[in-house]
């Protein structure tokens, strides 16, 4: 018996079978709400697993399109998602820093591992995935380089993190007095993490800080939070399937009352 | 989300709350224009300027704030917010200062037509935007402007000095509006105005209080169209009236069990902030659809003046929301969410209202740590729609909600 969990995001979906507390079969998909993307998430992930549909016990849906998923026995907000999904990933997290695509969220776990509060970004897009995208869009560069780029800088360029459109200008502004790429690309990741450190200040830091969510990838940001916030962060390699792990534990809790271990992978 | 039915109306009954009470609040328009029709000179009015006064000389009013609400409410108000916009005015500034802008150059707007204005009454005790929005009016319009000047109280109490100050200007404010509008100030009139009020606000707040039932006999939400009646009428024996029966109605609500939150109450919340006019039935349903009843807000308390003499009335006006100390207002709504049984605090950052907006990331923290309830603040805008998205305002909810019901040893995390 299997137990999905689907994160239907702005920039991707994703999708994590469940089945005796193991990971059967999980998925990736590069495409969000609105697109083929959820159906091939989680038919890639049935694939993976070996399953077809009527395996599937209880579906839960998370994410931004949570509403728009068909297949769902129930709906949980992201924020409960990445809670579950890293307090199994990390049984001591404490705060969970999730990035995505249209927003930024910190979720302050209690010591038994419940969401005791949040705090979310406000309308602006500074400070989530779609800033580094039009970022990496401006400079050029695919998104996925930027870690690597930024690692390169020799001293971060100092770039606003309180409007998209303001920082755009600036990153135009230093190309054009010839700040060298790999500087302007430490100075993006500085201002993503200053934006979500003083979200992440506000809601209370505790130890152990994780970071989940596709952004949790690059290491530019990560390090720069780290610095901001003063305190390690953890984080895996399996991040931006968090959302749709919580979803799947969720579902496995409900239909069976279950809050057992999950091996992953 | 679950989708809502819709119902067909019922005709409202005559005897009932609701119907006195929005009878109440379309009469003051209407009466507005029947005066300026008769040759009467009309004032418009903002929300903490002392009703008492027009009252008392019967000088027709119309609160432009109340008007931008309801103009917003009918789904106007981008309209108007860009009309404003086009005139130069940013739109940083609050929805209800554009809106209002709008109509005093267009006299027109079928969302909610008023009279045009003979004299404009404002206070500070509100915020600096209002004091620029009201001069604006004054210039364009070119009508007299009465300005009284009630300070910020940083104390708990309002020193001998602060209210000898402030009566000093009610006392010249009304010889401004005898000379203005040929009325007379009556101190009999007075008593029997301030008597009025005084009544409304006992019943107001004997109503709101209700809500330490559990569950409520209310939805919070009609305490946000309700609160109108309170604003601008209540030194009328038929707002006096009208709440009394509102306060019947819950009571009998107890009694028999019901409420007029039509679904089952699972969470009770505080929520703070001017409503959400252009999203009302979205953020309602957002929570209602969840069980969970916004049960109080400040405005169960802002409003209630109890006063018994011409200086006590001073006194309210120094005491009123955006006058007072972070501390004193702080401890007002924890009182609210003590009394209530207040399981969560959602908090409207008003795109419009800087004043109210921007202390609340810290009062609301306070209130959060002294009540030991989850807080959850979305973006939106009292008036301008395009300053709200609802699906942010929705995982906004459902992680409050989620967190509520893992405190109840729920399934949530
Ligand atoms: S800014 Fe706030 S306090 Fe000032 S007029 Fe607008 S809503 Fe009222």
């Amino acid at each position: 018996m299997l137990f999905a969990g689907i994160d239907v995001g702005s920039t991707t979906s994703k999708c994590v079978l469940l089945s005796d507390g193991e990971v059967a079969g999980a998925a990736l998909v590069d495409m969000g709400i609105g697109t083929a993307g959820p159906e091939r998430a989680y038919s890639e992930a049935l694939a993976a697993a070996g399953a077809a549909p009527e395996d599937v016990a209880c579906c839960v849906a998370t994410g931004y399109g949570r509403a728009s998923w068909k297949g769902a026995d129930l709906t949980i907000s992201e924020l409960t998602a990445h809670g579950l999904g890293n307090r199994f990933l990390f049984p001591e997290a404490r705060t969970v820093i999730d990035i995505g695509g249209q927003d930024a969220k910190v979720i302050e776990l209690d010591a038994g591992g419940r969401m005791a509060n949040f705090v979310m970004n406000d309308k602006c897009a500074a400070g989530t995935g779609r800033f580094l995208e039009v970022m990496a869009g401006v400079l050029r560069v695919p998104i996925g380089e930027l870690e690597a780029l930024a690692a390169q800088a020799e001293k971060a360029a100092p770039i606003s993190s309180t409007c998209t459109v303001f920082a755009e200008s600036e990153v135009i502004s230093q190309l054009a007095a010839g700040t060298p790429v790999p500087d302007v690309v430490a100075g993006i990741c500085v201002s993503v993490a200053s934006r979500v450190a003083a979200l992440a200040k506000r809601a209370g830091v505790k130890e152990q800080v994780c970071m989940s969510g596709g952004v949790a990838r690059n290491g530019g940001v990560r390090r720069a939070l780290e610095r901001a916030l003063g305190v390690p962060i953890v984080w895996s390699a399996q991040a931006q399937l968090a959302g749709a792990l919580g979803a799947a534990l969720h579902a496995w809790h409900k239909s069976e009352g279950q809050r057992g271990e999950v091996k992953y992978g | 989300m679950a989708e809502e039915i819709k119902k067909p109306r019922t005709p409202p009954d005559p005897s009932s709350a609701k119907y006195k009470l929005s009878k109440i609040a379309a009469d003051a328009y209407k009466d507005a224009v029947a005066a300026k029709a008769r040759g009467e000179k009309v004032a418009w009015v903002s929300s903490n300027f002392p009703v008492e006064i027009p009252e008392t000389m019967g000088i027709a009013t119309v609160y432009p704030e109340n008007q931008a609400a309801g103009i917003a409410a009918r789904g106007a108000g981008a309209r108007m917010c860009e009309e404003a916009e086009t005139d130069g005015y940013s739109n940083d500034i609050c929805a209800y200062a554009r809106i209002s802008l709008a109509y005093a150059k267009l006299k027109s707007c079928p969302e909610q037509d008023v009279a045009m204005p003979d004299v404009l009454l404002c206070c500070s005790n509100i915020c600096s935007c209002m004091i620029k929005w009201y001069e604006n009016l004054s210039r364009e319009l070119n009508v007299p402007l009465i300005m009284l000047d009630i300070p910020f109280n940083p104390d708990d109490e309002v020193s001998e000095a602060q209210a000898a100050y402030v009566k000093g200007q009610f006392l010249e404010a009304v010889r401004r509006l005898e000379e203005i509008t040929g009325k007379k100030w009556s101190d009999e009139r007075f008593q029997e105005v301030m008597s009025n009020s005084c009544r409304t606000s006992r019943a107001w707040l004997a109503a709101t209080a209700m809500a330490r039932y559990t569950p409520s006999p209310f939805n919070g939400f009609d305490l946000l169209n309700h609160m109108a009646v309170m604003v601008t009428a209540r030194g009328k024996p038929e707002a006096a009236e009208a709440m009394e029966t509102l306060l019947k109605e819950y009571q009998e609500n107890v009694e028999t069990g019901k409420s007029t939150f039509r679904t089952e109450e699972k969470y009770r919340i505080m929520f703070e902030g001017i409503a959400c006019w252009p999203w009302l039935r979205v953020t309602s349903a957002g929570l209602k659809s969840r069980g969970v009843n916004m049960v109080t807000t400040i405005y169960a308390d802002a409003f209630g003046f109890d006063y018994d003499s011409f200086d006590g009335m001073i006194r309210a006006y120094c005491k009123v929301p955006n006058a007072i100390n972070l501390e004193t207002a702080r401890d007002k709504r924890v009182k609210l969410c003590r009394d209530n049984g207040v399981e969560g605090l959602l908090v409207h950052t008003n795109r419009s209202c800087k004043l109210w907006s921007g202390f609340m990331p810290e009062m609301s923290r306070q209130i959060g740590a002294a009540c030991h309830i989850p807080v959850v603040s979305f973006d939106g805008d009292q008036a301008d729609p395009r300053n709200f998205s609802e699906a942010q305002y929705d995982t906004r909810v459902q992680g409050l909600t989620e967190i509520m019901d893992s405190r109840k040893g729920g399934e949530s995390v």
